[in-house]
C-alpha cells in the first residue's frame, strides 16, 4: 500500500509548552490509523496540523509526497470534536452549501440516506440530537467522497448504539477503500475499528504498531480476575501480587495453571473466576500512567 | 477563487439573516425609531435658537461688538460672503452678517432671520453707521431633509459595522469558522461573500426606510436616484470592510463590541449626522474628514437637498472607494480563521 500521508518531525509550540515534539509517522492509503493518548498528550494539535489548521512551527506534512495544498483541500474530510455550524439553517441546506465547496460531491439524498438523516432534511440543525449532529457531521466530511478523512473523537459524547452505528459507518467507509485518521479516548473502539495505532504522550509518540502487536510485544501475561470477597485481601496481595479495584482482584499472570493451582491451595473458589487477555486499556495505562491529566 | 464557494455562502448567510427574526425586525425597527425621536425632540432642544454667520477681519467694535454679545445667538465666523450665502437661503443660518461693510443678508421667508434682523438694527441704534440689506431667497431646508441622509448613513454605519463584525466574531467564537476552514474554501471568498451578503440586505433594509420615510415626511430629493445608490453602495461596502477589519482576529463578542463602539461612536456625532460640523472647533472637522461617515452624509445630502451631480460628489466617493480597497486589503491580510 502507498503512502498517503507522511508526517516528519513535526513540532508545534504554545509559549514555553512544547505541544508536539519531533512526532513522525506514514499512513498507508486505505488504512485506518489510531491516534491515542491522555487529555494535552497532542493529538489534537497532531491532528489539525495535518489537516492544515494549524501551522507547526518544525517538521513537514506530505499529502501523496507533496505539501498539503488544493489536492489536500478537495481530497481530505473533516470533522472536529467540536462543531457549531451557522444559525436556523436546516441539514438540507448545510449539506448543500458544503456541497458547493467541491469540485465533486456525492449527492445529498445519497448521504441522507446512507447515515438515517432523511426524515432530518428539513429540521433545523439546532434541534438535531447529539447522535443525529454526529452523523450529520460525519456526512458533511464524507460530501466530497474522501480520500482520506480525519476523526477527532467522533464518538465522545454518545451512546452505545450511537457509537456502534458511527463504527458501522466508518467500517463501511474504509471498504470503500478511503483512509482514516481516527483519534478516540475509547480503546475498543481503536482495536476495533484500526489497522495501525499510535500512542502519544507528552506531545512524542511513545508506540506505534498494529494493535495486536503492540500487545504482543508489550504483554506476556493474561489477567486472572477473581471476586474481591472470594480472596482475602492479605492473601491477595501477599501471594498473588493482586490488585485491588471495585469488587475484584487481578492477577497478572504469565502461567494460568500454576495460579489456579496455587488459589485452589489456599482454598480459595473459582466459581467467579475470570480470565481475559492484556487489552489496549492496559497497554495505554501502562505507557502513559494512571494519574489524572488535566 | 470560484463563484460557486462564494454564492454557497452568500446564500447561508442571507437564510441565516432572514430567519432570524429579532434581528431582522430591530434593523428596521431601529432607524425608523430614531428618526422620528431625533428628529422632532432635537430640534427644539437648542438653547441657542439662532445662528449669525460672521464675517470680520479683526476684533468688534462698538455697535457690532454689541450685537456679538447678544446671548443666544451662536455666531459662526465665516472668510467670506459669496460662498456661505447658501446657508442664508437654506435657513441654515438666519443672518449673515458682514461686520467689515456694514452689509447683511437675510432671507425673506425665515421667521429667524426676521427676529435676529430686529436685534442687529436694534444694536445699531446708536451707531452713525449705515446697514446695508440684502435679500436673498430659498426654500427652507427643514431639519428633517436634512438630517435623514445622515440617519440612512448612521443606519448603514451600524448594519455594516455591527452586522459583519458580529457574525465574523461569532462564527469564529464558535467553531464556524474553523469547519469553513478545513475546505476549499479562501478567506477572500469567505470576505466576499460576507460583503455581498452585508450589502444587499443592507441596500434593501435601507430603501424600504427611505420609501417609508419618504411617504412619512416627504423629504427633499433633488439630485440622481443612481448617484444616490452609488454613495450607498461604497459608503455600504466601506463601513462593511471597516467591520471586517475589526473582526478579522477578535474572537470575543464582548472585545468586538468595545472596538465596534469605539469606531460607531465618534461617527455617530462627529460626522454632521445630527447636527452641523459649522462652527465647530478646525481640528475637530478636519477629523471628521476621516471618518466614512461624514463623507457619506455629505455627499448624500449634497445630492438630496442640493442635487449636485457626480462631479459634485467626486472628491467623497474618491475617498470611500479608495478607503475601502485599503481596508479590504488589510482585512484579507490579517483575517485568522481561529
Amino acid at each position: 500500500m502507498s503512502i498517503i500521508l507522511q508526517v516528519t518531525d513535526l513540532v508545534k509550540r504554545f509559549g514555553s509548552l512544547t505541544a508536539v515534539d519531533r512526532v513522525s509517522f506514514e499512513i498507508r492509503e486505505g488504512n485506518c490509523f489510531g491516534l491515542l493518548g491522555p487529555n494535552g498528550a497532542g493529538k489534537t494539535t497532531t491532528i489539525e496540523m495535518m489537516e492544515g489548521i494549524k501551522q507547526p512551527d518544525g517538521g513537514a506534512i506530505r499529502y501523496r509526497g507533496e505539501p498539503l495544498g488544493e489536492q489536500f483541500r478537495n481530497e481530505a474530510g473533516i470533522m472536529f470534536q467540536t462543531t457549531a455550524l451557522q444559525e436556523f439553517i436546516t441539514v438540507r441546506e448545510v449539506m448543500r452549501q458544503f456541497s458547493r465547496f467541491y469540485p465533486h460531491s456525492v449527492g445529498i439524498d445519497e448521504l441522507a440516506e446512507r447515515y438515517a438523516l432523511h426524515e432530518f432534511l428539513d429540521q433545523d440543525t439546532r434541534r438535531l440530537s447529539g447522535g443525529q449532529k454526529q452523523r450529520l457531521l460525519l456526512a458533511m466530511a464524507q460530501i466530497n467522497q474522501p480520500k482520506i478523512l480525519f476523526l477527532d473523537e467522533p464518538t465522545t459524547g454518545l451512546d452505545p448504539q450511537s457509537r456502534r452505528n458511527l463504527w458501522n459507518q466508518l467500517q463501511q467507509i474504509r471498504e470503500q477503500g478511503a483512509t482514516i485518521l481516527l483519534t478516540t479516548h475509547y480503546m475498543e473502539e481503536a482495536y476495533e475499528l484500526c489497522d495501525e495505532i499510535a500512542i502519544m504522550d507528552h506531545g512524542r509518540i511513545i508506540a506505534h504498531d498494529a494493535p495486536d502487536a503492540l500487545l504482543e510485544a508489550h504483554f506476556d501475561d493474561v489477567v486472572v480476575q477473581i471476586h474481591a470477597a472470594d480472596i482475602p485481601r492479605d492473601i491477595g496481595e501477599r501471594e498473588f501480587r493482586a490488585v485491588y479495584r471495585n469488587d475484584s482482584a487481578h492477577i497478572l499472570t504469565g502461567d494460568v495453571n500454576k495460579t489456579i493451582e496455587h488459589l485452589l491451595h489456599f482454598d480459595i473458589p473459582l466459581d467467579r473466576l475470570r480470565i481475559r487477555a492484556r487489552d489496549l486499556e492496559d497497554l495505554f495505562l501502562e505507557l502513559t500512567g494512571k494519574e489524572l491529566r488535566a | 477563487m470560484t463563484w460557486k464557494r462564494i454564492y454557497a455562502l452568500f446564500v447561508a448567510r442571507n437564510i441565516e439573516f432572514m430567519r432570524d427574526r429579532s434581528a431582522l425586525a430591530w434593523n428596521v425597527l431601529l432607524p425608523v425609531l430614531i428618526i422620528f425621536v431625533f428628529a422632532y425632540a432635537f430640534t427644539d432642544d437648542n438653547p441657542e435658537k439662532f445662528k449669525v454667520g460672521l464675517i470680520a477681519q479683526g476684533s468688534l467694535q462698538g455697535a457690532a461688538a454689541q450685537f456679538s454679545d447678544t446671548r443666544y445667538i451662536k455666531f459662526i465666523e465665516f472668510d467670506e460672503a459669496e460662498a456661505n450665502l447658501f446657508k442664508v437661503e437654506r435657513h441654515q443660518v438666519d443672518l449673515l452678517f458682514d461686520a467689515d461693510g456694514n452689509r447683511y443678508w437675510i432671507n425673506r421667508t425665515s421667521p429667524n432671520g426676521y427676529i435676529v434682523e430686529k436685534l442687529l438694527i436694534a444694536a445699531y441704534a446708536e451707531s452713525d453707521a449705515t446697514l446695508h440689506k440684502i435679500l436673498v431667497e430659498g426654500d427652507e431646508v427643514r431639519y428633517i431633509d436634512w438630517v435623514i441622509p445622515g440617519v440612512i448613513g448612521m443606519n448603514i454605519m451600524f448594519g455594516a459595522l455591527f452586522g459583519i463584525g458580529y457574525v465574523i466574531v461569532r462564527y469564529r467564537k464558535f467553531g464556524v469558522l474553523k469547519r469553513l476552514s478545513a475546505t476549499p474554501v479562501t478567506a477572500m471568498e469567505f470576505l466576499s461573500a460576507q460583503i455581498l451578503s452585508r450589502l444587499w440586505l443592507l441596500l434593501v433594509v435601507n430603501l424600504v426606510i427611505f420609501i417609508g420615510m419618504d411617504l412619512f415626511v416627504d423629504f427633499r430629493m433633488h439630485g440622481s436616484y443612481f448617484n444616490l445608490l452609488l454613495v450607498f453602495v461604497l459608503g455600504s461596502v466601506n463601513l462593511i470592510c471597516c467591520g471586517l477589519v475589526v473582526a478579522a482576529r477578535i474572537s470575543s463578542e464582548e472585545v468586538a463590541n468595545g472596538v465596534l463602539n469605539l469606531f460607531s461612536w465618534p461617527m455617530m456625532f462627529l460626522s454632521g449626522v445630527w447636527f452641523s460640523l459649522e462652527g465647530a472647533h478646525p481640528l475637530m472637522q478636519k477629523f471628521a474628514l476621516l471618518l466614512p461617515l461624514t463623507h457619506i452624509t455629505e455627499a448624500a445630502r449634497e445630492i438630496m437637498i442640493d442635487g449636485v451631480g457626480i462631479i459634485g460628489i467626486a472628491d467623497h466617493l474618491l475617498v470611500l472607494g479608495v478607503s475601502s480597497l485599503v481596508l479590504l486589503w488589510i482585512g484579507a491580510r490579517i483575517f485568522r480563521w481561529e
